[in-house]
């Protein structure tokens, strides 16, 4: 096949290949200084290292998770409802998602603290007559992971569910299925994909966060990506932060990977 | 004018075009006379849009040449071709009016701007677009939509004007005026123009003469009544109008002897011994004639000016036949008897 | 009526979307002098300590042109990028389509590490410059998501149309298919303004002591719980909703970029 319409291509992948991809590879290099595999050893060997790799694959777990259980609802209504409707809820949506990760996080730390709104409220009403521990902790960590997180999924439902044709799920009802089946049978299967999508996209994403574990785990909830700051800017130790990171990547691009096949099948499928 | 004794004003010959394995055009070769309106007229998939393209100059053919008034511009990029062309969806450019739609060719070949607004005024004045020089295309209907379209086709005087199923999208009343306003308008410009379809109705009211393609190839060209009348083989004569196509071999000077079995009187110079194909189109029917069919009705329509009946006939024979609606219409299982006269019949 | 359940439960959904974008307009507004929620008197002592702050003022004005020069250069190199994914034919297509969007799959913390290091050897660090490249880098792939959807609706027979008028590949290009891109242009520009705008990680690392908005704010946050972020955070929310706003009247629809 002739080659054409490369040329356009050639500046933007000079960027890429100077800024992006040589740094990247670079770095990674040095976690096989001197020749051996020691600093991978020690990322997946040790129990203190092996513990954070096992946080952040449970918090991802559970981000996404909850994040599902929160998206769906608010995709299918934002998909079903009037137009009006529709675009107040993705004003709602996306307010959130390009409000910075920054302003949350301190918002959540005003909400959650030891004197925050929550707690104040709650000792206020006689709820409660000690601060209940939010932040810093495993549990404000979450609350704000899903919070960010959240119109990820949100998105890719929405799309999903707007593509089912609504005469389907109205001759289901004229069938004779009631809500509740017209749900699992008709939209559950039918908006697959979508939700694939999002839980894809925000596992992949939580497994890297930075920002908010570092900021509302307070040094107590350690995630990789946090352990890699520490280890170039605390420890300088360059090497076993690159061995971090090749295990984060590789991990990355595995989800990627097994997506992109479980997708490929079911739109061959659907052809 | 070009001089006469058949110099064609476009001359496409021998071009090929094939995507992968599927030949688009097969040696296609044809002549469009200098003011002539030529239909291509095929169904989907038969090649006649990658023609239309080669001569636009959006596809460059494998093979063959492309001439326009003895100028050959095979190779020629669109821009430099100098032809009008109405696409399917009109594609007007729906970030500019009206106006500047229709100014756009002559903007392109830098025509000085007041001969633009006059030249602008006059073409918008032909299709009677008059005061709408201001609007957006999304702010048109249809068919305004589609005189905007040939506006910016014809106010550069172009050498060809190309149609590719200009009327697709109009509903039939209105696809009816414009067919009759676009053909008015190039034949009072005297546009040499090739006209897209599968729309046999639509090439029968338009055209000087018709060029039915199938599969990449070109099965006729004639004109109107010749590919009605006299078609030159079964694609044909199905693809035009409604048909009864039956085949048989000639027996005797100007007697057919069917597969089925039997006999019909035609005329025509075949050679005793030819295997031919025989065209009755069924409004030609009589209660009477040379060749009489009685058989038993096992359709029948009411068309308002028409019955139309399928008949079985006897030795297992079916046919389609167009009657004047006079009296009652035949209920199904009557028996009714047709005749035909040879000069009706058509053998190819 | 479930209808109705859903409606509700959504209902609570937004309130915890919004709930953090609220609390922040009381807390700016407030005359405590220290946080305090519900603040019991209003004042605008925040947003006057931000606007008295010279290193707040300085490292807003960096944010802002550090954005734009960032939105300049995606543009520049995420069009060509984008027309060449949608419409050339060559070799390694897809594998240049990969690339171009890696940058949002590769977690951020990696790509500023990696960018860390080999700007600490280039001595690139605390330049402009340097950080403009590497949040040009992150905002490709936004351009490039944003510009190939774009051409991917386009009609061509408009450019055919064009070219069939006399029009040659430049002027269709800048008379037709510029013109008719321009929601994917405006959309794609503001939205690399914003991904550099409110980038925190890559800044970290890469700004040194020439402070973007968002370290500042970073810091700030680490050392103090101070009303004064809040009075940026409503600055910030205010700017991002220009912006949507900026989108939803001349961008392309963002219930199209869902799709």
């Amino acid at each position: 096949m002739r080659s054409r319409g490369f040329l356009p291509a050639l500046p933007a992948l000079i960027l890429l290949f100077v800024f992006f991809l040589f740094p990247v590879v670079r770095m990674l290099g040095f976690s096989l200084e001197g020749g051996t595999f020691d600093w991978y050893a020690k990322a997946l060997g040790e129990q203190l290292y092996l513990r954070v790799f096992w946080n952040t694959f449970e918090i991802a777990l559970l981000v996404t998770f909850f994040c599902l259980l929160l998206g769906y609802p608010l995709g299918f209504l934002m998909a079903t409802t009037t137009p009006f409707w529709a675009t107040v809820g993705f004003i709602f949506v996306l307010l959130p998602l390009w409000t910075s990760v920054l302003v949350r996080t301190y918002a959540w730390m005003v909400l959650l603290g030891r004197n925050g709104v929550f707690n104040r409220m709650l000792i206020e009403g006689g709820v409660i007559t000690d601060p209940i521990p939010l932040l810093h902790n495993f549990t404000g960590v979450l609350i704000g992971m899903v919070h960010v997180l959240l119109p990820y999924m949100v998105l890719p439902i929405y799309g999903a569910v707007r593509k089912v044709d609504p005469a389907i799920p109205a001759a289901a009802a004229g069938l004779g299925a009631s809500s509740f089946a017209i749900f699992r049978r008709i939209y559950l299967p039918l908006t697959l994909n979508g939700i694939f999508a999002g839980s894809v996209l925000v596992f992949v994403l939580s497994l890297g966060f930075f920002i908010t574990p570092a900021l509302l785990g307070g040094g107590r909830v350690m995630m990789i990506a946090v352990l890699i700051e520490q280890q170039v800017r605390e420890a300088l130790n360059w090497p076993f932060a690159a061995a971090l990171s090749a295990v984060l990547l590789v991990f990355t691009f595995a989800v990627y990977a097994l997506a992109q096949r479980f997708t490929r099948t079911e739109t061959e499928a659907a052809r | 004018m070009s001089a006469g004794g058949g110099s064609a004003d476009l001359l496409i010959e021998g071009v090929g075009k094939r995507y992968g394995d599927v030949v688009a055009l097969d040696h296609v070769s044809l002549q469009v006379a200098q003011g002539e309106l030529l239909t291509i007229l095929g169904p989907s998939g038969s090649g006649k849009t990658t023609l239309l393209k080669v001569v636009a100059g959006f596809e460059t053919p494998a093979g063959g040449t492309v001439k326009v008034g003895g100028v050959e511009i095979t190779s020629l990029p669109p821009a430099k071709r100098d032809i009008g062309m109405v696409f399917q969806n009109y594609a007007l450019f729906p970030h500019l009016s009206v106006a500047a739609n229709v100014a756009f060719p002559l903007e392109m070949r830098n025509v000085a701007k007041s001969e633009i607004a006059t030249r602008v005024a006059e073409a918008l004045a032909m299709v009677e677009l008059k005061g709408y020089e201001a609007r957006l295309p999304r702010q048109l209907s249809g068919g305004q939509q589609q005189r905007v379209a040939l506006a910016r086709a014809i106010v550069f005087n172009p050498r060809l004007l190309l149609l590719d199923e200009p009327f697709g999208a109009l509903d039939r009343k209105l696809r009816e005026t414009m067919q009759l306003e676009v053909r008015r308008l190039q034949r009072r410009l005297g546009l040499t123009t090739i006209f897209i379809t599968h729309d046999q109705e639509e090439a029968l009211v338009l055209s000087d003469r018709i060029a039915v393609m199938n599969k990449g190839t070109i099965q006729q060209i004639a004109t109107t009544t010749e590919i009605y009348e006299r078609p030159a083989n079964d694609f044909v004569a199905d693809f035009v109008g409604e048909s009864n196509i039956l085949h048989g071999t000639m027996s005797a000077p100007g007697i057919v002897m069917l597969d089925g079995g039997r006999t019909l009187q035609v005329r025509g110079d075949k050679a005793v011994g030819a295997k031919v194909g025989v065209l009755m189109r069924p409004e030609r029917f009589a209660p009477s004639g040379a060749n009489v069919f009685g058989g038993e009705v096992i359709e029948s329509v009411y068309l308002g000016t028409s019955f139309k009946l399928r008949l079985a006939c006897d030795g297992g024979l079916e046919l389609l036949v167009r009657q004047p609606a006079r009296g009652t219409l035949p209920a199904a299982g009557t028996r009714v008897t047709v005749g035909i006269e040879p000069e009706s019949i058509h053998v190819f | 009526m479930s209808r109705r359940l859903l409606v509700i439960s959504c209902g609570l959904i937004y309130f915890f979307l919004m709930l953090p974008l609220l609390v922040v307009f009381p807390i700016s507004l407030s005359s405590a002098p220290y946080m305090q929620f519900p603040p019991p008197g209003l004042s605008w002592q925040w947003y006057e300590r931000y606007l008295d702050d010279p290193q707040w003022i300085d490292a807003t004005w960096r944010s802002l042109y550090i954005g734009g020069a960032t939105a300049i250069f995606a543009l520049m190199l995420g069009v060509p990028l984008a027309f060449a994914l949608v419409r050339g034919r060559f070799f390694g297509r897809v594998l240049i389509d990969r690339l171009a969007l890696a940058p949002v799959i590769v977690p951020t913390i990696i790509l500023s590490v990696a960018v860390y290091g080999l700007f600490a050897k280039l001595k690139l660090i605390g330049t402009w410059y340097g950080l403009t490249i590497a949040h040009t880098v992150l905002a490709l792939p936004f351009v490039v998501l944003v510009i190939v959807a774009g051409l991917r609706d386009f009609d061509r027979s408009l450019e055919q149309a064009a070219e069939g008028l006399g029009a040659n590949r430049r002027r269709t290009l800048m008379r037709v298919t510029l013109p008719l891109l321009r929601p994917s242009l405006v959309s794609a520009g503001l939205l690399a303004f914003i991904s550099s705008f409110d980038e925190v990680v890559v800044a970290l690392f890469l700004a040194g002591a020439n402070m973007t908005l968002p370290k500042k704010m970073f810091d700030n946050i680490l050392m103090e719980i101070d009303p004064t972020i809040a009075a940026v955070s409503v600055m910030q929310i205010l700017l991002v909703s220009i912006v949507l706003v900026l989108i939803g009247r001349f961008g392309r629809g963002l219930k199209d970029s869902a799709r």
